[in-house]
């Protein structure tokens, strides 16, 4: 009977890994409908393409070696990984089966990639992105994500992050930040004398769209960090995470609703959009301890930085089409920061530990990984490229080809 | 025979094809277009940044006629589409010299 009970756990905590992972992988979709959206038409079919092809990658980089790397037999408390290969073998008395363990955390690496996609759209070479994308699923996230979730030495320090604001949020804005840095901002969005000029998204009902498909896979990007379900405290604790999820990105959409009203008299939507979403990254650090209360007050103060971050963002000339690194690196260092007011294990000092080694790292192997793809093939595409859009040149077809002549 | 070029409101549009099929008038061309005059454009704010938008959308109709109608339609488009607002648009008028129906070849009158 006590058997049967525990294969019974088994198969509920494996079933939950694995419908959290499939809710995780349609995040994938909420970022391409998001960035497509808040690009021009000339250069939606290559955004598009990017997002496909960074999931299809992560996936294949993260099976291959990358999986391996966080998490298969790394020394406890350590800085650098063991190399391998594959995802290594079922251990003894585990909660779950091996494989939805990996599906779970596959789905994470996409994700991380999929912030740096929006933040150098409309002027990044296609497949410069694409080698990036290998170098980063495969060895950069991984690396990083073992100090903490792989029992490395973030993880002993006691650094604190739930479901990653920081190991995976932080960390695609870091990678962002440094490939924006190096590519400079899209042509005709600042004027000879510095003035900036706005580039309005094509798409915006894709672009909520988006938003509403990330804040539904969140569920399960929270949800199912909590990595068990099977007895009452653990399904208890998934409950509030929802409560806690959902409050935060409420209460950032009010809250960056709120701050456009008052600072320029309107509703600007895509500043909502960020807005929830910034209310989500700031959850994730640990959506489990502070009361549904304490959630919404985070992700309004969430919601209401990310307003100002973007502006100051654009003035600093740092050219992110979509906010991602505001949304995904400000938030997720002020989630990261926000933890010990609800969670009596985390300290203010180790947070910034941690916030300091995971982007100062992801940086720095960022800038040089983005240096040696510019020296060697460019990371942007040429000035008539740029004009004519990137569908044309890099894809062959535009998203939206009302004016091709029709033959029967 | 004469060609009318007319820029109205977007809105207004519906009201002056019926007045001008009250009138008789039995075909015409519709194009959405943008520019400005005196009501230049407007500001528009995306992401915190407020921009200028110098064209704003009109409909411009074409219609040939024969000349000696000229004046009706003119006042019929001006008092349909007037709102009596900066932006009501204007009506051009040219000269046309020559109406061929495709498909049966005919000419100028007979093509109106």
């Amino acid at each position: 009977m006590e058997n049967t009970v525990l294969e019974l756990k088994f198969a509920l905590d494996t079933f939950y890994f694995l419908v959290s992972g499939i809710l995780v992988m349609w995040m994938a979709a909420g970022f391409a409908m998001l960035e497509a959206g808040l690009v021009r038409s000339k250069n939606t079919t290559e955004i598009l393409t990017k997002n496909v092809a960074l999931y299809a990658i992560a996936c294949t980089m993260f099976l291959l070696v990358g999986y391996n790397i966080m998490y298969v037999d790394n020394a406890e408390g350590g800085f650098i990984p063991s190399l391998g290969a594959l995802i290594g073998t079922q251990a003894e008395g585990a909660d779950h089966s091996l494989e939805s363990d990996f599906f779970f955390q596959v789905v994470f690496v996409a994700t991380a990639m999929s912030i740096v996609s929006g933040a150098v759209a409309e002027r990044m070479k296609l497949w410069s992105f694409l080698i990036f994308t290998v170098v980063l699923t495969g060895f950069i996230y991984p690396l990083e994500g073992y100090w903490t979730w792989g029992g490395g030495f973030l993880s002993e320090l006691g650094f604190v992050d739930f479901a990653g604001s920081g190991i995976v949020h932080m960390a695609g804005a870091a990678a962002a930040l440094a490939g924006v840095i190096l590519l400079g901002a899209r042509k005709g969005k600042y004027g000879k004398k510095g003035e900036i000029y706005p580039i309005p998204g094509s798409n915006l009902p894709l672009a909520t769209l988006g938003t509403f498909i990330l804040w539904m896979g969140w569920f399960g990007f929270n949800g199912g960090s909590q990595l068990l379900l099977s007895d009452m405290e653990n399904a208890s604790a998934i409950g509030k995470i929802m409560v806690n999820t959902n409050a935060a990105a409420g209460a950032g959409a009010i809250a960056a609703l709120l701050v456009c009203k008052l600072q320029w008299g309107k509703a600007d939507l895509t500043m909502v959009l960020n807005g929830a979403l910034a209310g989500l990254v700031v959850i994730t650090a640990d959506p489990a301890s502070p009361s549904p209360v304490l959630s919404l007050l985070l992700g309004a103060l969430g919601g209401s930085l990310v307003v100002f971050s973007i502006v100051m963002l654009d003035k600093l000339k740092i050219d992110d089409p979509v906010g991602a690194i505001s949304v995904h690196g400000v938030c997720g260092i002020l989630g990261l920061l926000l933890v010990p007011i609800s969670n009596a294990d985390a300290t203010i000092v180790k947070q910034l530990i941690g916030i300091a080694c995971i982007f100062s790292f992801v940086f720095i192997a960022s800038f040089v990984t983005w240096m040696i793809i510019k020296k060697t093939m460019g990371i942007r595409v040429g000035e008539e490229e740029e004009l004519n859009g990137m569908d044309q040149h890099d894809c062959g077809v535009d998203a939206y080809p009302e004016f091709v002549s029709m033959r029967n | 025979m004469k060609m009318i070029t007319a820029i109205i409101k977007p809105f207004k549009l519906d009201d002056v094809r019926e007045a001008l099929s009250d009138l008789g008038v039995e075909g015409m061309t519709v194009v959405d277009v943008k520019g400005f005059g005196r009501q230049r454009g407007h500001t528009e704010l995306y992401r915190g940044a407020e921009y200028q938008v110098d064209f704003i959308p009109k409909i411009k109709l074409e219609i040939a006629t024969r000349s000696e109608n000229v004046d009706r339609l003119i006042e019929v488009i001006t008092s349909v589409g007037s709102t009596g607002k900066i932006g009501d648009g204007k009506i051009f008028v040219y000269d046309l010299e020559q109406i061929v129906r495709i498909r049966t070849g005919e000419l100028d009158d007979e093509a109106i």
